[in-house]
């Protein structure tokens, strides 16, 4: 039996890595996916709080948050894709203009 | 009823001010004149209905609604005619209806529109001024005090094309106001005291009190009243908008600045004369400010030039008469000079204006002189008018200034009536320089004497004529036309009659308007106007003792004696100035300027009113204007206020110039700081 706190360390790396990688990346679509990876890590966490309380809550919400996710990438593409067309960049330091 | 003595002439102030300038002169003119007598009509209907009445009965009360109810306030606008309201109301109307007939012919020469502002505005004059006297409580009588305020200042700035009359009216307004902001204050100090306006009423409150023997609440409250009285009747201090007042037209100056408006704080103070009787220390000071005032205004006109401005001077002077008798609380004989100055007073201001209106537009006396010949019927009605106000007998003007001095003399404050006296003099005198100067000698043509020191005549009111005009002007001069022939005439037979009434029991006359006014004078104890108050006997004695303190009344014989004395010396001194005036300015009219040259600095202060403008303009006007301009408009307006207005846009201005630089348009900085955020936040709650 694998204890919670494995569990917990794992999503929390994954987490931070997201969160790096949100920062960090110079690619709208990278940034994205960091993203995705920041959700994922709190699907675990809900998994695994809700194994270890005995009970499907955790499991109800992570369903909520994928159906979230998906809706958000499927808008946040569209976005890129938009922007892209626009100034033929990706680099969010390319959009701070504030004006279209 | 009553309420349709000012009501006349309002309707005819407001058809005159919206239909006016369509309608022809004759009929604004007329309507205006004809809402005048249709309210001297009423006012005589009703004056008899009071005098069917018992002598201590004497009043009709008309409330037409609660004005105020707040509280324990209620003040309803009411109207009370007593035998003091009768006066008013009569001298009003019927004066101011012969001013109105007299206006139809004096202001012919305006457009239409001019002309039925003219007349829209003497109609709402006597609207407010009956409101004035006719008021039952003192907020009504504040509208009236208010109304003629407001009234004074549009007629005297008529003609507000010309600098001067604009300057007069805001002067005469601006200085009234400093008087009328006295008089709230004692209104309020009277609800203070005594939990009600209503005339009747606190005359009975005041009645049950002892009379203040320090400087009290009476006192004060007294004071502040009569400081508005100063203001409203041209006393010391506030009496310098009257003369400057005389830019209107001389019609308002008769109406307004000699017979009704500046009589209006004689007539405050005898409609409280109860109140006043119980502050003896306000008393004095009314009667000495009242002398100072007579002698003061009479030396100056003794050395005026422009025939109105003597006219002013000498209406202040008598003014001041009046406050004399008030001071010493002979009501009767105050209200009694009030009535008679201003039969005579009106008439000599017509008279001057029928002058001025025949030499058009001269006010300059040194420029007028032999007119007696042309003018026939001014000349004389207007003597009649000098010889009533000088105080000869058997005219108006002596009985009632008689009883002044007698009253003053009677009181024991013999150095007041060694002024009243000599003001008597001086009144014989400059009146008839006026007279002689006017009329008899030489006619001279427009020019100024050399030796004069005053600049140029500046009085002149309308267009000056041009200068071959006038050198042919006696040719065609013309005496009064009419309609100001008759208001001149029936003036005249008033000067000479109104006295009547008023002759002394000593001489075997029944002093009858005394013992008509005398109710007014006393708190009503027992009457309806306060039922409750059970004891009628308790006002009886507190009134004639308050009497008794005002005039240490000798033995009757003495008494009679003593008045038959002192008229003869009235007589005497009236006739001895004439005298002087005669010998002076016809027989030998170079010793005016002989003394002119000899006590020339005397001379000069007289010439320029002892410089109280010039003192008032350096120690009020210029210290205000100064620290208006430099301290609160440069300082505190244009400084703090300005400062705040524009610092706080400023502030404004930096913080956004700082803030901005947070809004950098770069989504990771936005991310940064959102979690930047959660952490402390999330820090806050697991380490707190």
């Amino acid at each position: 039996m694998i204890p919670l706190s494995h569990y917990l360390i794992l999503s929390a790396t994954l987490f931070a890595i997201g969160g790096a990688g949100v920062f960090l990346r110079k690619n709208l679509i990278t940034i994205l996916l960091s993203v995705e990876i920041m959700l994922n890590a709190v699907n675990l966490t809900f998994v695994a709080f809700g194994r270890y309380a005995g009970n499907l809550d955790g499991q109800i919400i992570t369903f909520f948050v994928m159906t979230v996710a998906a809706a958000e990438a499927a808008v946040g593409l569209a976005l890129v894709i938009a922007l892209f067309r626009h100034r033929e960049s990706l680099n969010p330091d390319a959009f701070t203009s504030l004006k279209w | 009823m009553l309420a349709l003595i000012p009501l006349f002439p309002f309707l005819g102030f407001v058809v005159n001010a919206t239909l006016g300038r369509r309608l022809p002169k004759s009929v604004s003119g007329g309507l205006a004149s004809l809402a005048m007598i249709a309210s001297f009509v009423v006012s005589v209907m009703s004056v008899w209905q009071l005098a069917a009445m018992a002598p201590d009965m004497r009043a009709i009360d008309q409330s037409l609604y609660t004005w105020i109810a707040s509280g324990d306030l209620s003040v309803s606008l009411g109207f009370r005619l007593d035998p003091l309201s009768a006066v008013m109301i009569l001298v009003v109307t019927g004066i101011g209806s012969l001013i109105h007939i007299y206006s139809t012919a004096y202001m012919h020469d305006e457009v239409d529109s001019e002309f039925a502002r003219y007349f829209s505005y003497l109609n709402l004059f006597a609207a407010f001024m009956l409101v004035l006297v006719l008021g039952s409580n003192v907020p009504v009588l504040f509208v009236g005090w208010e109304g003629v305020g407001l009234c004074s200042y549009l007629l005297i700035g008529f003609w507000f094309k010309k600098k001067s009359a604009n300057d007069a009216g805001k002067k005469a307004f601006v200085v009234n106001r400093i008087g009328d902001y006295a008089f709230i204050l004692g209104m309020l100090a009277l609800f203070a005291k005594f939990g009600t306006l209503d005339f009747q009423a606190i005359a009975s409150a005041v009645a049950r009190m002892p009379v203040e023997a320090g400087f009290g609440v009476l006192s004060i409250t007294t004071l502040l009243l009569f400081i508005g009285a100063t203001g409203k009747s041209a006393q010391i201090p506030l009496f310098t908008w009257l003369p400057d007042a005389m830019e209107g037209p001389t019609p308002v100056s008769a109406l307004i600045h000699a017979a009704t408006m500046v009589t209006a704080g004689v007539y405050m103070i005898g409609r409280n004369a109860m109140l006043f009787s119980h502050a003896p220390a306000t008393m004095l000071i009314v009667a000495i400010i009242g002398t100072i005032t007579a002698l003061m205004a009479g030396t100056i006109g003794l050395v005026q030039n422009d025939i109105k401005r003597v006219l002013a001077y000498s209406t202040v002077s008598q003014l001041g008469y009046m406050f004399l008798a008030m001071g010493m609380g002979a009501f009767g004989a105050g209200i009694f000079h009030l009535y008679t100055h201003a039969f005579f007073k009106a008439l000599l201001f017509l008279g001057s204006g029928a002058v001025i209106h025949a030499l058009h537009g001269e006010q300059d006396i040194r420029n007028m002189g032999g007119l007696r010949k042309y003018l026939p019927i001014t000349y004389w009605t207007f003597v009649i008018g000098a010889v009533a106000i000088a105080g000869v007998p058997p005219l108006a003007g002596f009985f009632s200034k008689d009883e002044i001095l007698f009253e003053t003399y009677a009181a024991g404050h013999w150095i007041l009536w060694i002024i009243g006296v000599l003001t008597a003099l001086l009144t014989a005198t400059y009146m008839f320089r006026l007279v002689f100067l006017t009329f008899h000698g030489e006619r001279h043509h427009g020019h100024a004497s050399e030796t004069s020191h005053q600049p140029a005549p500046a009085d002149l009111h309308r267009p000056a004529p041009a200068d071959s005009h006038r050198h042919d002007a006696s040719s065609h001069l013309h005496d009064a036309p009419p309609a100001m022939a008759i208001a001149l005439i029936v003036l005249a037979i008033g000067s000479v009659a109104a006295g009547w009434i008023g002759i002394p029991h000593t001489i075997g006359g029944g002093n009858r308007l005394h013992a008509w006014l005398e109710p007014s004078f006393e708190a009503r104890l027992g009457s309806r106007v306060v039922p409750e108050t059970p004891a009628p006997e308790a006002g009886g004695p507190a009134f004639s003792e308050v009497q008794g303190a005002f005039a240490g009344r000798r033995p009757e014989s003495d008494e009679t004696a003593l008045e038959r004395t002192l008229m003869l010396v009235s007589t005497v001194i009236a006739v001895l100035g004439i005298g002087v005036a005669w010998q002076i300015w016809i027989k030998r009219r170079d010793i005016a300027d002989a003394f002119a040259r000899r006590f020339q600095p005397l001379y000069m202060l007289l010439l320029h009113k002892y410089y109280v403008d010039e003192i008032y303009d350096a120690v009020i006007v210029q210290p205000i204007r100064v620290a208006s301009q430099e301290g609160l408009w440069r300082g505190f307006d244009v400084k703090v206020i300005d400062g705040a207005v524009n610092g706080a846009g400023a502030i404004v201005d930096a913080s956004a110039t700082l803030l901005r630089r947070l809004q950098t348009g770069s989504v990771r900085t936005y991310a940064g700081s959102l979690f930047l955020g959660v952490v402390m936040i999330l820090g806050y709650y697991l380490w707190r």
